[in-house]
């Protein structure tokens, strides 16, 4: 469930732009940063201080642009958040910046106070003070502070305070349960919560824009079809309701409607791409093709929807206006493409290709240029872009055995820089990862 | 290899069918103690005595000769337990994306549910679905195992 932000943000944020860390494509080497223990009064808020520290350490190290200096070798010891660091023992320690902070409790709730500095320019860059009523937001502040220190110093937007959704699977390989479940970015346990039971097999979840739905494809009586769930009221409702499987399904940008795809019994079967206006539940046929159309995805202006073909005898990538004219097929490479995903920032389309026995996660232009490959694997799939465009999730599925051993299936983070590839820890295997827009 | 063994299957179908009426008139009173008789028109005698299933090409959704066999016995004995409904499963195998996995198993079912309701099976009698990849038959990341699991499975429903 998300929690609706209940944050009062105090904001003085100083009006000079991003600092000197830029980051082009290629490998970032990571920015040092120091961060003093968080202090707390008595033994609650010293404890949400620890928590939060890990949370903003273990953040900004997997964001793979930052590292936190030992705190082992700090030399000065006190909090900074009313008194001005002595930088020279920062400096001293290669700390290029420095962030200390305090939690108390107040009649309102507990407060956080944070300072950021920037060593070297021997300069505060960024304050903040935030109150929460209870400690059950404890965690969205931690990914919150992460946002704001990583915008600061990246000049890019954060993707800290956001859930993953994806499918939790468990069992022998061949009667796999597979629910949706929810979690934050980070993959804590704490943030951990399965969304379905299990009874029903469950597919290919992906967030809404506006945060609040869930759009995925469930055997609900054995019958495949699109339904969107509802994280703040936990309901369940069908979307695609046709006779005939609807499946591959994602929002559009302005969340109210649904892309998808829809075998039309009246049509052999064979799957094109339908638009799903969630107000009116009026349908319009996109594609008309004997191949396969499946995996839509719209580019974020809501102006084309990238898909999946076969249309030209093996699947590859494609691209139409959003009422389905001016089809140009745009995968270029050989090998057999799926899963085409439109970046967030408009310029790229992440997919997954078959080629030479392995799968391959890539990036492309928009119009199929400048293809390159990012993870290589036997079977990789379902990438889904970070908000901020500068990450992938995707999943990693291990060789099976005729034994029934194996195929242990994993998600992964990676810069599309092909760098800082990380696993997201989940409790069970997971698949189908997909990720929520910053909170 | 497969294939061969699904053709065996299809081939002996046609014998096997006959003493399927046999089956039918003793199980009747058999049916209810239980034992190594296999009742007639259930999905054990449709497996054993006709072939539940057959087997498609990589990427391909088109039915094979032996496809069109196994399913030819299939619709025989289909006619001859009319009561008989089923569901056909289309299938995949896992190398492919799950999206169009699942796209290539209806494809795969339909073509299997066309097939028998253009031999006379009537649609009211026949549901279909895919699974896409989601439910191999053979576990394994190799041809032997891709090969049993791009299948469409005729499933006796009641």
């Amino acid at each position: 469930m998300i929690k609706r932000i209940l944050i009062i943000l105090f904001f003085s944020l100083n009006a000079n732009a991003a600092l000197e860390v830029t980051i082009a494509q290629g490998k970032v080497e990571p920015t040092p940063i120091a961060i003093t223990q968080i202090f707390g009064a008595d033994s609650d808020t010293a404890r949400y201080g620890n928590t939060l520290r890990q949370i903003i350490s273990n953040n900004l190290t997997n964001s793979g642009l930052f590292y936190t200096v030992n705190e082992d070798l700090y030399i000065q010891s006190d909090n900074l958040v009313e008194k001005v660091p002595r930088f020279e023992d920062w400096k001293l320690i290669k700390a290029q910046f420095l962030l200390s902070a305090d939690v108390s409790k107040t009649d309102k709730g507990i407060r956080l106070r944070m300072r950021l500095y920037d060593v070297f320019n021997a300069k505060e860059i960024e304050k903040l003070q935030l109150t929460i009523p209870d400690e059950n937001l404890i965690r969205r502040v931690g990914h919150t502070v992460s946002d704001i220190v990583y915008e600061r110093i990246t000049g890019e937007t954060g993707y800290f305070d956001t859930r993953i959704v994806y499918v939790s699977e468990i069992g022998p390989l061949d009667q796999r349960v597979k629910r949706l479940a929810i979690m934050d970015q980070d993959g804590h346990i704490d943030s951990h919560q399965f969304l379905t039971d299990g009874k029903n097999m469950v597919l290919t979840p992906r967030f809404a824009p506006n945060k609040q739905l869930i759009t995925y494809m469930e055997y609900k009586n054995n019958l495949p079809r699109v339904y969107i769930y509802n994280l703040k009221t936990g309901e369940r409702e069908i979307v695609g309701d046709f006779p005939g499987m609807t499946f591959a399904p994602r929002f559009s940008p302005d969340s109210q409607s649904v892309v998808m795809s829809f075998s039309d019994p009246n049509d052999a079967a064979n799957s094109e791409i339908y638009l799903m206006d969630l107000n009116t539940r009026s349908r319009t046929k996109l594609t008309n093709d004997s191949g396969i159309d499946t995996s839509p995805s719209f580019s974020p202006d809501g102006e084309k929807i990238v898909f999946n073909s076969d249309r030209g005898g093996s699947p590859q990538l494609f691209i139409m206006d959003k009422n389905g004219d001016n089809i140009k097929r745009i995968s270029k490479g050989r090998g057999v493409y799926g899963n085409p995903v439109w970046s967030p920032r408009g310029d790229l389309v992440a997919f997954t290709k078959l080629t030479q026995g392995n799968f391959h996660i890539g990036v492309m232009d928009t119009n199929g240029n400048n293809e390159r490959v990012i993870v290589r694997d036997f079977a990789l799939e379902s990438p889904a872009w970070s908000p901020n465009g500068r990450y992938l999730i995707f999943h990693r599925q291990k060789r099976s055995n005729l034994d029934g051993t194996g195929g242990e299936v994993t998600i992964h983070f990676i810069d599309i820089t092909g760098y800082n590839e990380r696993v997201i820890p989940t409790p069970r295997d997971g698949s189908d990862p997909a990720w929520s827009p910053l909170l | 290899m497969l294939i061969v063994a699904g053709f065996f299957l299809a081939s002996c179908a046609a014998t096997k069918t006959d003493q399927g009426g046999e089956v039918d008139s003793a199980s009747s009173s058999a049916s209810s103690s239980s034992g190594g008789e296999i009742t007639a028109g259930t999905q054990e005698d449709l497996i054993v005595n006709v072939g539940d299933r057959v087997f498609f090409e990589f990427d391909s959704s088109e039915l094979t000769v032996d496809a069109q066999a196994t399913l030819d016995a299939q619709a025989a004995w289909l006619m001859q337990y009319p009561d008989t409904n089923i569901t056909v499963e289309g299938h995949a195998d896992e190398r492919g994306t799950r999206e169009y996995n699942l796209a290539l198993g209806d494809k795969r079912a339909f073509s299997v549910y066309s097939y028998l309701a253009q031999a006379g099976i009537d649609t009211n009698r026949m549901e279909y679905v895919s699974w896409g990849k989601e439910r191999p038959e053979v576990i394994g990341s190799d041809e032997t195992a891709y090969s049993q699991n791009r299948r469409g499975v005729t499933l006796v429903s009641n």
